[in-house]
């Protein structure tokens, strides 16, 4: 609702009266009990011909808003010699901050000289503001894991868990059991020769015996993931016996743990 | 250099290998000796007329059925029109010594604005008149793409015409390539032209496989962070969806198509085993073909694309059930009568021929354990129980696939992690590189 003059019964009188019969018949009207707007605090000059209706608007800006934050309502008026903000006087004309805690109805009243009123209204929506983000959970390296936990290797064509490699498992199963927010990727891999679709089997079925292995010893399956290169991404790539069982091993990395 | 001794290695081979009366496929084919002269041309570009002629060349030469005597010896013009050989004196001087052609190719070529028209010709001259095997007109468009397609054309219908289709000069190869910085899967007409690639994972790419009618490509993929099947479109360049049936931390690999395209056999980890399945090419139906104890691996199935009839089908596999190398063995496609190859060694990557008589594999044969990792394209003969050398190097050659027409075949062949892609013919003949760039590596053959 925003600057609807409200039109006393006397409108028709107005071009009619003089100020001072306004004000005898305003209190005639008043004692003869009918309600009629109260005498204008300060003696105006109201113009002798016409009293026309006061105007007001009211804006809000925003409208909506974050619990603690600011608006600022605007408002005009015409023909008034009053103004009220919720009750309060104000000027005419004006502007004021407002941060309000919950969602607030403002009203402006305009009254004119000869008692009548206008009103406007606005409402500010105020809403709780997100939570505070929480920060992701830091990406944590152990920085003792690659000296610490050993790959395990395997014979040509193997995938069975040779002496050498027990030992080296049994080691990472201990460094497993003492670091329970650790989580583990085993990569299976091969030496380049043979097949490359044999050799990607292979290398999972190495990977596969490795967790085997540690699950064995204690270690919680749920914490080792599992997959393979084959004879992809090796580790050396010249063509002779050391190179070859380096490149056939369970190839331990830290996952992404909890 | 490395082409020149592969060359003097194969021929190597063929002539020790007919010595040895063995079962190779173009046994007892009499190769044609065969005149093909430039086609005639009239307001051609001459770019299109090189391309249309080399490329019509390389395809009779690589075709293997015929000896295309070289164009020095040619005495006679080309013909400027079939009348020219109601002339004896101009058939003859093809036919006599020493050039002695038996099929004269011929045509010409016109160029109307943005089209391209051929008409070939083939002549059996040693009969005394007559003797038109073949007369054909091609349009296209003028481009350099258009007039290799006339010529691919052109070559497959001479072949066929001579009685040796079907011709593969319009068939193509799918292959992994690392040349663009990972393992993707490529694809490129059969004389190596035109190569493209034809996905862009970056991830580990394996085993494409070109479906029968040509239009889809199975490959296996380690993009879903395990190694997984997937289906890409040749048409639309899109992947398809199927199931992952192996999940996270499984294990899918080596799809082989059915001969009706209906059916993928492939391996799949299964416990500590990994097996063979088959499944729809909807991805229903899912059925477990080999069941093992122990960390078996079962990979790399094949299907003979002729079976017997009656049959359910075949399928050869690879498998280390025997021991801990690798061996070849073949069952029925519902997982009975398995049988193993009587071969020892480490036997690898089969691919069964055209005809369903011979599988073509990897084979390290002298290794009871440990070796040097070079390995060498064979033959085996079903019918004959017996196997037949193809290369015969210190590389390590493997990956063999069968052309559509019998007598081709393709595999990889090169030092560690650079091998390159060759074809040549089954009884080692027009051996080809077919890749330069990058390392390349599984190749397949179309069905067409």
């Amino acid at each position: 609702m925003k600057g609807i003059a409200m039109k006393s019964p006397f409108s028709n009188l107005h071009s009619a009266l003089s100020a001072t019969t306004v004000l005898a018949l305003g209190l005639a009207m008043a004692a003869c009990g009918h309600k009629a707007a109260p005498p204008p605090p300060t003696p105006p000059a109201p113009p002798a011909a016409a009293a026309p209706a006061p105007t007001v608007t009211l804006t809000a800006d925003p409208t909506a808003i974050e619990s603690g934050s600011r608006a600022t309502l605007t408002w005009t008026s015409s023909n008034a010699v009053r103004v009220e903000l919720n009750g309060e006087a104000v000027n005419l004309n004006g502007s004021q901050p407002v941060n309000p805690s919950q969602s607030t109805d403002y009203q402006v009243v305009a009254h004119s000289a000869d008692g009548q009123t206008a009103n406007a209204a606005v409402r500010i929506t105020v809403s709780e503001p997100p939570p505070p983000q929480q920060p992701p959970p830091p990406v944590a390296t152990d920085l003792g894991f690659d000296q610490a936990v050993r790959d395990a290797f395997f014979d040509y064509d193997k995938s069975d868990i040779r002496p050498d490699a027990q030992a080296a498992l049994q080691s990472d199963a201990d460094y497993l059991k003492s670091h329970p927010g650790l989580s583990v990727n085993i990569v299976g891999h091969c030496d380049e020769r043979g097949s490359a679709e044999y050799n990607l089997a292979l290398g999972d079925r190495r990977a596969s015996a490795v967790k085997s292995y540690l699950v064995s010893q204690g270690v919680d399956a749920g914490r080792i993931s599992t997959t393979s290169v084959g004879k992809e991404q090796p580790f050396c790539t010249s063509q002779d016996d050391n190179c070859y069982q380096q490149n056939r091993r369970g190839h331990f990395t830290q996952g992404s743990g909890q | 250099m490395k082409i020149a001794r592969m060359m003097i290695c194969l021929l190597g081979v063929a002539l020790a290998v007919l010595a040895q009366d063995q079962t190779i496929v173009i046994k007892g084919q009499a190769k044609y000796r065969m005149a093909l002269p430039d086609f005639n041309a009239s307001g051609v570009d001459a770019k299109l007329q090189t391309t249309f002629n080399s490329v019509l060349w390389n395809d009779l030469y690589q075709s293997a059925v015929v000896t295309l005597v070289g164009r020095s010896l040619y005495t006679e013009a080309a013909p400027s029109a079939e009348a020219d050989l109601a002339n004896p004196s101009y058939r003859s001087g093809w036919t006599a010594d020493p050039l002695s052609i038996q099929r004269l190719a011929f045509g010409s070529l016109q160029q109307n604005g943005s089209g391209l028209v051929v008409t070939g010709y083939l002549y059996d001259v040693t009969q005394p008149s007559g003797g038109r095997l073949l007369a054909r007109r091609y349009a296209n468009p003028a481009t350099d793409a258009g007039a290799r397609s006339i010529a691919h054309q052109l070559a497959n219908d001479i072949v066929a015409a001579l009685g040796f289709g079907p011709g593969i000069a319009t068939s193509e190869i799918a292959f992994i390539s690392n040349r663009s910085g990972s393992q993707e899967v490529w694809t490129m007409d059969y004389d190596g032209n035109n190569q493209q690639q034809r996905t862009h994972l970056h991830s580990i790419a394996y085993s494409p496989r070109i479906s029968p009618d040509g239009q889809t490509l199975a490959f296996m993929s380690s993009a879903s962070g395990h190694p997984a099947i997937k289906l890409l479109s040749l048409t639309t360049n899109r992947l398809l969806p199927f199931p992952d049936f192996a999940g996270k931390g499984g294990l899918e690999e080596t799809p082989a198509w059915s001969p009706d395209g209906k059916k993928l056999a492939f391996a799949m980890k299964t416990g500590e085993n990994v097996e063979i399945y088959t499944v729809n090419a909807n991805g229903r139906g899912l059925v477990r073909l080999t069941t093992s104890r122990g960390a078996v691996l079962n990979v790399s199935p094949v299907w003979n694309p002729k079976p017997p009839a009656g049959s359910p089908g075949q399928i050869a596999y690879v498998s280390n059930r025997a021991g801990a190398l690798p061996q070849l063995y073949v069952m029925d496609a519902d997982g009975r009568n398995q049988q193993r190859l009587p071969l020892g060694g480490y036997a690898v990557s089969p691919s069964w021929s055209p005809n369903g008589l011979s599988l073509a594999f990897a084979w390290v044969r002298n290794n009871g354990g440990e070796n040097s990792g070079a390995s060498d394209i064979y033959i085996w003969n079903f019918g004959s129980q017996s196997y037949v050398q193809l290369t015969h190097n210190a590389e390590r050659n493997d990956f063999p696939s069968w052309a559509p027409d019998n007598r081709h075949l393709v595999f990889q062949s090169g030092p560690p992690y650079h091998s390159q892609l060759f074809s040549v013919a089954a009884d080692g003949s027009t051996p080809a590189q077919l890749t330069t760039a990058g390392k390349n590596e599984m190749p397949n053959w179309s069905w067409h």
